[in-house]
């Protein structure tokens, strides 16, 4: 028997989903524009799923979106959420109804629990703690590096680098027992040692964004 | 069952050698079955501190390779009854040294029946380090009052809490202790050098014991006896002590302040 040249298989796909709130199609291609300009390398021929489910009007330009989203290299895969109406007029276009499984269209962002590290970070050693607050009950060496998306606490000295907000968190802080870093930052704003010096004196102390500039705060430690 | 203790430093010329011999000879005094084995594979050290040098025919890669029996190769002390080398080679590269090959050998002592096996490690973080400290179960980390020995110390350990077995395998993690070496209460004094206190804040271990710069550690190496037989000097003494400590005794420092001068002393100079 010849082997068949197709098989059917099903398969889940994740995909991003393009919420439309308003009918204004100007209003719809400027802030398009204006969101692919933010990340080009994203949107680059990315499959997206257009949700209608906020348009209660029969009227608006199914044709006209498809264009607009066409001039940014964008793929409509089909839409989702539209009324009846509007539903005929993208059957007739041959594009695709989509039916959303649950409420839930986007994965929740992924949560972390604080790390929390019982020891010494010696020199050479570096700690990161992704998407979450980092906790030291112990030292952080010169030439030791402790980094993390969230805030980092330090029951003990800091002598060597800590970076807070890594992925650009401006709420971040740096908290330590001991400020006699080597290095301190929040979302890329650094202090070097130097710095430090102006404000803490081997000091408890808590490092933080104040706009623009890091600031020193005393803490009752 | 063994106990395998790493003398260690990441810096060089702090004292490990030194260390490693008289810790070792301490042992043996106490009636403790030792062995002391040199991981300074190509420099080859230990058997002159220890006045055996004359009497090296295999060596640890020796064992290593095959090329000789541990018995061959072990050099038993003549001062002390309990106390045997295990020489390095001066010829051979560090990369002789393997983890299979070494956990071997260090197996094979233990089956022979001995209590302390004491690794004197190389200077740095290569191969021949990583090798001395990655059987450990007590790491002494020898270091001077200086600031790049004390960093260097930190580094190293870093490297017994992720490199070695016991971190590998999740075990207890390898028991670790400061030995302050050529310590010299006068320059602490001027701040030449960091203070006990300093040392131990920066470093967070167990202070084991501290060692004094001494003439007689010099006097001892020339004469290859280890320098805690000289029971007059300072340094012997702290070695003493700093062996009782090893094997649980509470005792406390001595040599950490400045000695006074006697009047014949203050008058003739020393
Ligand atoms: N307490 C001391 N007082 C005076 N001199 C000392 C003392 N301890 C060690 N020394 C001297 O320091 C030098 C280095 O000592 P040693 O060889 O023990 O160090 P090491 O750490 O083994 O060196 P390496 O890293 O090269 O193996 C030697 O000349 C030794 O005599
Ligand atoms: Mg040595």
């Amino acid at each position: 028997m010849a082997t068949p040249s197709l098989e059917l298989k099903g398969a889940s796909f994740t995909l991003s989903v393009l919420h439309i709130y308003s009918t204004d199609l100007d209003k719809f291609a400027t802030e398009l524009a204006a969101k692919v300009a933010q990340a080009p390398q994203f949107f680059v021929g990315a499959p997206l799923v257009v949700n209608l489910s906020a348009i209660e009007s029969a009227d608006l330009d199914i044709v006209a979106i498809r264009q607009v989203m066409q001039q940014h290299n964008l793929v409509l895969v089909g839409f989702t959420g539209a009324n009846e109406a509007l539903t005929r007029q993208i059957r007739t276009m041959g594009l695709a109804i989509l039916k959303t499984g649950k409420a839930v269209v986007t994965p929740p962002p992924p949560h972390k629990e604080t790390r929390i590290l019982q020891q010494n970070i010696r020199s050479g050693q570096q700690i990161y703690a992704q998407n979450s607050d980092l906790i030291i009950f112990g030292n952080v060496g010169n030439g030791a590096e402790v980094i993390a998306d969230g805030s980092i606490h330090i029951f003990g000295a800091l002598r060597g680098k800590a970076m807070a907000g890594a992925k650009g968190n401006t709420q971040a802080v740096i908290l330590a027992r001991k400020l006699e870093a080597e290095l301190v930052s929040v979302a890329g704003q650094y202090w070097l040692s130097e710095n430090l010096a102006e404000h803490a004196d081997s000091t408890s102390g808590c490092i933080r964004l104040d706009g623009d500039s890091l600031v020193f705060e005393t803490l009752p430690l | 069952m063994a106990h395998i203790i790493v003398v260690t430093s990441g810096k060089g010329g702090v004292g490990k050698t030194t260390s490693s011999a008289a810790i070792a000879t301490g042992l043996a005094l106490k009636g403790h079955k030792t062995v002391v084995i040199d991981f300074d594979i190509g420099l080859r050290n230990l058997d002159l501190i220890m006045g055996c040098e004359r009497r090296v025919v295999y060596d640890f890669v020796n064992v290593i390779n095959g090329e000789a029996n541990l018995n061959q190769a072990l050099i038993k002390d003549k001062r002390c009854e309990n106390l045997h080398i295990l020489p390095a080679s001066q010829t051979r590269d560090k990369d002789a040294l393997t983890k299979e090959g070494v956990g071997k050998v260090l197996d094979d002592l233990a089956d022979a029946g001995f209590e302390y096996i004491i690794c004197d490690s190389p200077a740095g973080i290569e191969t021949g380090a990583m090798m001395a400290l990655y059987f450990a179960d007590t790491a002494i980390v020898t270091t001077n009052p200086e600031v790049s020995s004390v960093r260097d110390s930190d580094r190293i350990l870093g490297m017994l809490q992720s490199k070695s077995r016991r971190a590998e395998q999740n075990l207890e993690p390898i028991r670790e202790y400061l030995l302050l070496t050529r310590y010299s209460p006068t320059r602490v004094k001027t701040g030449e050098m960091l203070s006990v206190g300093d040392v131990e804040e920066i470093l967070a271990i167990k202070l084991l014991g501290v060692i004094p710069e001494s003439q007689a550690v010099l006097k001892a190496s020339n004469a290859g006896v280890p320098v805690i037989l000289d029971k007059e000097s300072d340094a012997g003494q702290a070695y003493e002590d700093t062996v009782s400590r090893l094997l649980g005794e509470e005792l406390p420092l001595r040599f950490v302040t400045e000695e006074k001068k006697g009047f014949l002393k203050r008058i003739f100079g020393s």
